[in-house]
């Protein structure tokens, strides 16, 4: 496997939220993309914005000022 | 064939649709249930088609847009959701059994059940709903438009009263979505029950419900979700509460493609073109000897149906007459209304159901009219 790396995960409750996220971030141009949730986060599937840490906080921002609902924000090695 | 059977299913639909469901045949994968590009290119349709919908039907949230087969399974979800023994719930004798057989197993439960009446020409007085209004009254479940007799009900002086009272207001617009005026949100429906493949001009197999955010329903069925899957309960969120297992990606496709061609062809003008060919048709043949037409045609909103007897001819034997020698597909029986046939005294004889649609031609309609007088003359 490709070495691991501290990478910045969104997750969400429904998968509805995720196409909202994608959706939103595409039409502004925020960096990230969709991928399979990690199993750090949670021991089940779904899906979850990947991006990396450096792109944190202005991701944070951009998803409370559009009033996006995450779960969860997670820094991992991925 | 002359196709008046659009209270039944939508036969023309605009090229683009059909297309999309080839296409998405050929290409989506599974919603929700994967990362992978045709995984995702499945959850991307399925999304558009929310928000597509959400727009149209005036729901204030696309995650608050809940996929179903069908408008029946949509009503199940709803009343099965919200109802429970010892609670009281209001509808119509206008409804379709997708409501009412729901309501009979909620009553056989417990459930305390009354009925607005409807008149002979299938009107409701709605002071009936302020009567029956009693407190303690959870719910009001009222279709927007007979699919006998394409009467509409004017749902924004029912939400009125309804919420007057403290109670919910869940809608069947199996007949009008796509087709009437619709948006929940200022009209005060608190469940919006639609069907996609009637007025939406969709395929078959898509559906569903809108659900004013806030409302809590529980879930109907439970199973596979693509999120929280350790999780032994249904996941409490939006839509993937009432969303167990797979979506019809195919079908909602097609039904997006629909709604694409209704954002640019608009509502209105095909309301306006269905209107005037039933009007059409109504005009042509409430004078003709012989001929009972059922309905109200006073107000100017209602669906595009226009339903008759011939004397006392069998409706069965009158719509395979049209079909067998003209070549007009009709429906006869009941159109699962029971309740609305017995108001119309038309129980043991059924009714013609002659239903337009924006594709109907003003030749259609006219040879429509010829056959009716020619089997009312026999």
């Amino acid at each position: 496997m490709r070495p691991r790396r501290p990478t910045l995960f969104f997750s969400f409750a429904a998968t509805a939220a995720a196409m909202e996220a994608e959706r939103l971030c595409r039409a502004a141009g925020q960096p990230g993309r969709l991928v399979p949730v990690p199993r750090q986060i949670t021991a089940g599937c779904g899906l979850a914005w990947m991006a990396s840490p450096e792109d944190g906080e202005a991701l944070r921002a951009f998803f409370k000022a559009e009033g996006l609902e995450y779960e969860g924000c997670h820094l991992i090695e991925f | 064939m002359i196709y008046l059977d659009s209270a039944a299913t939508s036969l023309h639909k605009p090229p683009q649709v059909a297309e999309a469901v080839a296409e998405a045949i050929r290409s989506l994968g599974n919603p929700a249930r994967g990362g992978h590009p045709v995984s995702l290119a499945a959850d991307r349709t399925v999304y558009e088609t929310r928000r597509r919908l959400a727009a149209f039907l005036g729901c204030p949230r696309p995650d608050h847009v809940i996929f179903t087969s069908n408008a029946t399974e949509a009503l199940n979800i709803a009343l099965f959701g919200l109802l429970g023994p010892g609670e009281r719930a209001v509808s119509t004798d206008l409804e379709h059994n997708s409501v009412l057989r729901p309501l009979y197993a909620l009553e056989r439960q417990g459930l305390e059940l009354a009925f607005v009446p409807a008149d002979r020409q299938g009107r409701v007085d709605e002071a009936d709903f302020e009567r029956l209004l009693t407190p303690g009254t959870r719910t009001v479940v009222c279709t927007h438009a007979s699919n006998l007799t394409g009467n509409a009900l004017d749902l924004a002086r029912i939400a009125e009263l309804t919420h007057a009272r403290g109670a919910l207001l869940i809608v069947d617009a199996a007949q009008t979505a796509g087709v009437l005026p619709l948006d929940m949100t200022a009209m005060g429906i608190d469940v919006l029950c639609f069907t996609g493949h009637k007025g939406l001009l969709g395929p078959q197999g898509t559906g569903g419900l809108c659900i004013r955010p806030g409302l809590e329903l529980r879930p109907f069925k439970r199973g596979g979700s693509g999120v929280h899957s350790y999780d032994p309960e249904q996941p409490a969120a939006y839509p993937t509460r009432l969303e167990a297992g797979t979506l019809n990606a195919h079908g909602l496709a097609g039904l997006n493609a629909a709604l694409a061609y209704f954002s640019v062809v608009g509502r209105e003008s095909l309301y306006a073109r269905e209107h005037a060919r039933m009007e059409a048709f109504y005009q042509g043949v409430r004078d003709i000897p012989g001929v009972t037409v059922y309905g109200d045609f006073s107000r100017p909103l209602r669906a595009g149906i226009v339903s008759l007897n011939l004397g006392d001819a069998d409706s069965a034997a009158v719509a395979d007459a049209l079909a067998t020698d003209f070549g007009i597909a009709v429906r006869a029986g009941a159109h699962c209304a029971p309740r609305m046939h017995r108001a119309l005294g038309t129980e043991e004889q059924g009714a013609v159901r002659f239903s337009f649609s924006p594709f109907t031609t003003p030749q259609e309609v006219q040879a429509a009219v010829e056959a009716v007088k020619t089997l009312a003359a026999e």
